[in-house]
């Protein structure tokens, strides 16, 4: 006993040395909170991304609680969710809150990826921390859509008829794709089930994945800030950026003050408005499914629309389809589309300015109209605003190349 | 100017959910406004008493238990079981209609609805005026068709309360194309209730259906005033920590 203590020395430093001999916690630490340094200029646009760690974790908190209750089978799905809603203790406020929690994940990453819109955060050396938002937006729609199948209701099930069905469109392999996503001829219990499966499983690891990732690559080459600037480039004689201020705990407790009014308005939603007027909580998802009888009118969830909106708005269904999937997938590419000399919106030219306008209004145009019936007028409206959608992302290697940009300062702009 | 700027995101937030808001009203048929009161707890008790005697024969509501509606409408145990409890059942159990499903679907030719939750899937107005809006209809197996669902295999169960009516049809014609609308009813026969107190009798049996469709709406409205309440205070000594922690930074 006595040798091996002269060998390795009696325990010093207590605990911390005693895992950071053995794991780099400390370092950890300090390299991704205490000493991560952030530019102070920080507006509250750049609150979204802790705000979608938040919903992620809501997530997956109110979704473990749920899985206790909820009977992935078509005969008892239904009813499992009003048993939660009813007899479950809190179940009702577990529900509303991981309901209430799919509408806000998309209100809080769509925000979040504007602003790197705004701010030009996509771009060098940041197009990889893009990429993998953008793999996680897309696992986050999957995963919305897997979700949404499991109440069983009327909507769940017709929506999903319409989705799946889309695949059938592809040339050759379309049918038998079809089949391969439902298990089954129709939408039924095994479609069901194995939507459950991608919905608390394979989809949740997918994205805890790509978040992880997708924080180490920003925390690699350092987050942008409203002025586009490298703070990295101005550092003082201590080696600390001076536009910078250390994530914890100016950074924590300024995101703290955002949680709190996120807070505030997610919890009205959760206790006066959780159907958010058929918003949130669609009024034909409170019939159980009926694969004899349509609905009315079947729409999907509300952050889903602006693409379906282009699908509906073009006459062949395999073209709708291909336009969908490239108005999915063309904000991936913006890294290399915008050719601005220029990061933030605050020193581009008009052309930028206008053209970024044109995007977010035809979004919310065919946000709307996705969601409407597709009358004439409303397919028109829709095609337009289409039109609008493509020609942003399409012609940007153009205007952003010719406009004029202003100089950028040196140092960031702060003022409290 | 710059205050003006940092409300731009709250507003075109506020924006997001105003136009939420707007996009849920509207539909195809006009609906006269049920104007339920869900805090009226007599009311609540005359549409159950309503409901068990005139409803439940057909309709069950299957996720809703006798001692959840009795713990929220004031109801002892007894007067409970003595009011609402028809059938053998016991309290905790829940509301099952007296006609077999399978039975019914040969008479009717569908089986009626489950109503635990068609306040929620329809709307309370929809119910309100399509129990106002049967009136006669030779044609029909049952004698009526209904204004709000044409069509419909319901019979007029509450005849003897409202009477029969019959449609005042005004006619239009759009593009050479002449269609009927009913703007209105006559009766053709008085039931024992006239049209306020029937108007009423719906109204509360309406209201009763949309209290079973959330039975904890009311309870979560309470308690979201005190999260929020507490959220204020917490985010009123978050401001003051960040603060504290900012003041050196220039």
């Amino acid at each position: 006993m006595a040798r091996i203590e002269a060998e390795v020395g009696k325990p010093q430093g207590g605990l911390m040395k005693w895992i950071d001999d053995r794991f780099p916690l400390t370092e950890t630490m300090k390299q991704h909170i205490t000493e991560y340094y952030a530019a102070k200029s920080f507006n509250w646009w750049y609150v979204f991304g802790v705000l979608a760690m938040v919903v992620l974790v809501i997530q997956l908190v109110t979704g473990i609680f749920l899985t206790m209750n909820y009977k992935p089978s078509a005969a008892e799905a239904f009813a499992s969710v009003e048993y939660i809603m009813r007899d479950v203790e809190w179940g009702w406020l577990i529900r509303y809150m991981h309901s209430t929690g799919a509408s806000f994940f998309f209100i809080v990453v769509y925000l979040h990826m504007f602003r790197a819109m705004l701010y030009g955060s996509y771009k060098k050396p940041r197009e990889l921390i893009w990429i993998i938002g953008m793999l996680i937006f897309f696992v986050l729609m999957a995963e919305g859509f897997a979700g949404y199948l499991l109440p069983w209701g009327q909507m769940s099930y017709w929506g999903a008829q319409v989705i799946i069905s889309l695949f059938g469109a592809i040339p050759g392999i379309g049918d038998a794709l079809v089949e391969f996503i439902r298990g089954d001829y129709s939408i039924s219990d095994i479609t069901l089930n194995r939507f459950f499966a991608l919905h608390v499983i394979v989809l949740p690891l997918s994205l805890i994945g790509l978040i992880f990732v997708h924080i180490v690559a920003l925390h690699h080459v350092g987050s942008n800030n409203p002025d586009g600037i490298e703070i990295k480039e101005h550092k003082g004689p201590d080696g600390i950026p001076l536009d910078g201020v250390p994530f914890h705990p100016h950074h924590t407790t300024k995101d703290l003050v955002g949680i709190i009014v996120f807070l505030m308005v997610f919890t009205s939603v959760v206790f006066f408005a959780p159907e958010m007027g058929g918003m949130f909580l669609e009024h034909a998802n409170f019939e159980p499914a009926n694969m004899t009888a349509t609905p009315e009118h079947i729409a999907p969830v509300w952050y889903y629309t602006p693409y379906y909106a282009i699908l509906r708005a073009v006459p062949s269904k395999l073209w709708g389809f291909i336009l969908f999937a490239i108005a999915v997938v063309l904000p991936l590419f913006l890294p290399w589309l915008d050719r601005a000399r220029v990061r933030s919106i605050r020193y581009r030219g008009w052309m930028h300015k206008t053209a970024l306008t044109i995007f977010v209004i035809s979004f919310v145009a065919l946000g709307y109209l996705g969601l409407q019936k597709a009358t004439d007028a409303n397919v028109m409206a829709a095609r337009f605003f289409a039109v609008l959608y493509f020609m942003f992302f399409l012609l940007m290697p153009y205007y952003t190349a010719i406009d004029k940009t202003k100089p950028v300062p040196d140092r960031v702009k702060y003022h409290e | 100017m710059n205050k003006l700027k940092s409300l731009r995101l709250p507003i075109a937030i506020a924006a997001l959910f105003i136009s939420v808001q707007g996009l849920a009203a509207g539909g195809d048929v006009e609906l006269e406004s049920a104007d339920i009161d869900p805090d009226n707890i007599s009311s609540l008790q005359r549409g159950a008493r309503n409901f068990m005697n005139y409803c439940s024969g057909c309709h069950s509501a299957q996720y809703v238990r006798f001692n959840t509606i009795g713990k929220y409408l004031e109801l002892s145990e007894e007067q409970l079981v003595d009011n609402l409890m028809f059938n053998a059942e016991k309290t905790f159990e829940t509301i099952q209609a007296s006609m077999p499903a399978a039975d019914a679907a040969r008479w009717y030719g569908t089986a009626p609805p489950d109503m635990s939750l068609m306040a929620r899937a329809k709307g309370a107005d929809y119910i309100f005026n399509f129990l106002k809006g049967f009136y006669l209809d030779a044609d029909s197996p049952t004698g009526v068709d209904n204004s709000v669902l044409p069509g419909t295999s319901m019979p007029h169960v509450l005849w003897q309360l409202q009477g029969y009516q019959r449609p005042v049809m005004e006619e239009h014609t759009v593009d050479g194309v002449t269609s009927h609308k009913i703007v209105g009813f006559e009766h053709v026969t008085t039931g024992s209730l006239d049209a306020e107190d029937y108007d009423d009798f719906v109204r509360d049996t309406v209201n009763f259906l949309a209290y079973i469709s959330e039975p904890i709406r009311s309870e979560r409205r309470k308690l979201g005033v005190w999260v929020l309440m507490y959220l204020i205070v917490f985010w009123v000594i978050a401001v003051m920590l960040k603060k504290q922690i900012w003041k050196d930074v220039k």
